[in-house]
């Protein structure tokens, strides 16, 4: 059997169906056995999109993404989505054409060292060396890119190995002495954990995209509910709990919500669950939740202490934790009071900062779009995003509710993400509207998928929110820049609906705010790819905000 | 602080790498690196010494535990540890100045490797503070130093 074949082969074995690409030169033998094969190939026009959609197609089913590109350029452009699903902790798994084996290491033709470039930012990765090797490289690929913290693992095959003729084996038994993920909690640090919890009256769970990726929305949510406990969560894990719950405080963080940062800044328990206090999270790291004694559970014991230090830190897969804590928690006896004048703040809070915005007469506000896709979709499609001020208007006022309907780039912050992981996303639910919300800078990063998605008939409804600026970039130059807007003003511009039909998309300009919602519902019915773009009011401000080097307590513009 | 880390590899191709590449990009630099296989060929053991304080050992270490490859990873104790390096020095000598050169080696406990007309070649294996010793009472005739990385293993039956 053919390399190229056994790849094939080794794929299935993994359970795939589904994969995005683009063929060059040191790929066609593989390109060659997938002409044959009955897996789904999915063109893109560049390889970054081939990444995205991986990204996309795998957040919102929960199975691992695969992406093709050649050697070289074409692994190179994959570089952005392997960083980008490497930091949000996505199972991926990137294959890649190497030159021929003897000419590695030569400068040859569309030669880079892909193992290299990529090192910092994969879960692991393979040049493999022989025909030999190619099945149980896969096994092993698709074991860890999807297990543990879940991440993007390279292979890298030179095109003579793709051709080399060889019996085929399926691989055998795994055999990969260091790496061993520890799934079940220590049980001694779950009980004093439920002792800690037990004990506090003003405890605050924070959830991040940890809870969605171990399915542990059901388990937070009895937490919460057992114990009357607040729940606010990161860019990564809203979803993770439902936020038409009275307990939900939204997002915190540097755009999140004033209540959610104020309830973190004053808790006096802090359970952090899946989440890694990053720095948009925690603000001023030495003032992040101050009063509170923390407890941090996460799948990734180097998290642990590792910006914020914790008291009772707990490794171990989220469900299996928070189940064990409920468990716990039932056995002790509960004082139903003993939280109720923190809860009552906590509703206090909500009532006299709630998120808010000016609707001005004559302007569609971008966070009113947002709200009309809210109320449309009923708050039940996948939200994908780009990033920036769209990105956390998107975070703020959609009601997220269930677990991977929300579809962001978190810890790398990729423009041009949202567009092609919403492609991913759509073919992997094709039972689920999905929407990008994408910024007039951001959706030209890949405009070029709108092929793609009018190619295979994927149906998903861009709605671009358009300010003519790179526009959170200008709001800092706004703030804290003196308004000197240096390259954000972007004054060269297409009609995006123009490009959207000439792609043979669906494209609608709307610039009067009655149509907003009409737009939205003609494009989701249409069952077509549509672009809509929405002529927004230009210099809106995302807030609150909490400035770089603040406490998140010290937001500006989160008060009415 | 320096820290003697004795890691446990699979001996891989590109193991090295992930490994010098981890240390640099979370800020730390190798002082020194020995890399040599176990009594397992599959396995290899780095012998590494690093400078740092005590809360980013520990962080860089977790990392490293999250590369693939690493089987075990060690914090040597050093009152509980021994370690060696060995050092190659070059010294410049004439007639005049050979016996003391020799002198010095045999207090050191050092071998001469080779002797020229106006140069020797001493070798020496020891402590980081005795080969410092040795170098520092040369130094003024040194015309090169090659020194290997430090190796060291725990003390007792462990």
């Amino acid at each position: 059997m053919k390399g190229s074949e056994i790849i094939i082969e080794s794929l299935k074995a993994a359970g795939v169906d589904t994969i995005f690409g683009l063929p060059g030169g040191m790929v066609i033998p593989l390109y060659d056995a997938l002409y044959d094969s009955d897996l789904r190939h999915f063109l893109a026009r560049h390889e970054q999109g081939a990444a995205h959609m991986a990204d996309g197609y795998a957040r919102a089913t929960g199975r691992t993404g695969v992406c093709i590109a050649t050697s070289g350029p074409g692994a190179t452009n994959l570089t952005t989505g392997i960083a980008n699903a490497y930091m949000d902790s996505t199972p991926m798994v990137a294959i890649t054409g190497q030159a021929v084996s003897p000419l590695i290491g030569t400068d040859a033709f569309q030669e880079a060292d892909v193992t290299g470039i990529t090192e910092p930012i994969v879960k692991h990765s393979y040049l493999i060396k022989g025909a030999k090797d190619i099945a149980r490289v896969f096994k092993e690929a698709f074991y860890i890119a999807s297990t543990g913290r879940p991440g993007p693992v390279v292979i890298d095959i030179p095109s003579d190995i793709q051709l080399a003729d060889i019996e085929y084996k399926p691989a055998g038994r795994l055999d990969l002495p260091g790496y061993k993920p520890t799934l079940k909690g220590n049980m001694k640090q779950i009980r004093s954990a439920a002792d800690a919890i037990a004990a506090a009256e003003r405890p605050v769970v924070y959830a991040g995209g940890g809870v969605i990726t171990s399915g542990a929305e059901k388990e937070l949510l009895a937490l919460a509910k057992l114990m009357k406990i607040p729940v606010t969560t990161t860019l990564m894990g809203l979803g993770a709990f439902p936020e038409n719950n009275d307990l939900s405080l939204g997002m915190l963080g540097m755009h999140g919500t004033g209540y959610a940062n104020y309830a973190v800044t004053n808790c006096d328990l802090l359970i952090g669950v899946g989440a890694r206090f990053d720095d948009r999270v925690t603000g001023k790291i030495s003032t992040f939740a101050r009063h509170a004694k923390k407890i941090h559970i996460d799948m990734d014991p180097a998290e642990i202490s590792k910006n914020v230090p914790v008291d009772i830190p707990i490794v171990g897969d989220a469900r299996d934790v928070l189940g064990g804590l409920v468990a716990e928690l039932k056995k002790k006896k509960r004082n139903p009071k003993q939280t109720a004048a923190w809860f009552d703040q906590v509703i206090a809070w909500k009532q006299k900062h709630p998120l808010h915005y000016r609707d001005l007469k004559g302007s569609i506000m971008p966070q009113y779009v947002i709200e009309e896709v809210n109320k449309i979709t009923k708050s039940d499609a996948i939200l994908c995003t780009d990033v920036g001020q769209h990105q956390m208007w998107s975070c703020l006022f959609y009601t997220h509710i269930k677990p991977r309907h929300f579809i962001s780039s978190g810890g790398l912050g990729t423009m041009g993400f949202g567009f092609p992981a919403a492609i991913g996303a759509k073919v992997g639910r094709p039972d689920m509207t999905v929407i990008d919300i994408a910024g007039d800078g951001s959706f030209q990063m890949n405009i070029q998928e709108l092929a793609t998605a009018v190619c295979y008939d994927i149906p998903v409804v861009v709605c671009i929110l358009n300010n003519g600026f790179l526009g959170m970039v200008r709001q800092w130059q706004e703030l804290f820049w003196n308004k000197r807007y240096s390259d954000t003003v972007i004054s060269c511009q297409p009609d995006f609906a123009a490009v959207a039909e000439a792609y043979g998309a669906l494209g609608m300009t709307i610039t009067d705010k009655k149509d907003v919602g009409e737009a939205i519902s003609t494009a989701i019915k249409s069952k077509k790819p549509a672009v809509l773009d929405f002529h927004v009011k230009r210099e809106e401000n995302v807030f609150p905000m909490v400035p770089a080097g603040k406490s998140i307590d010290e937001m500006i513009g989160g008060h009415k | 602080m320096k820290h003697t880390l004795s890691v446990l590899v699979e001996n891989k191709p590109g193991v090295l790498a992930r490994i010098a590449g981890l240390f640099s990009r979370r800020g730390f630099n190798i002082d020194s690196l020995a890399v040599g296989i176990t009594g397992d060929p599959d396995i290899s053991r780095m012998t590494i010494t690093v400078d740092a304080a005590e809360h980013p050992i520990e962080q860089v270490t977790k990392q490293l535990h999250k590369l693939i490859n690493v089987i075990k990873i060690t914090d040597l104790d050093p009152d509980n540890t021994v370690a060696r390096e060995l050092s190659l020095v070059k010294v410049g000598t004439d007639a005049r100045t050979r016996g003391e050169v020799m002198q010095i080696a045999e207090i050191f406990r050092a071998s001469i490797l080779d002797v020229g007309r106006k140069s020797m070649t001493i070798e020496v294996t020891g402590t980081t503070e005795k080969i410092e010793a040795l170098e520092q009472l040369l130094k003024p005739n040194v015309i090169e130093i090659v020194r290997t990385g430090r190796v060291a293993i725990e003390r007792g039956e462990k």
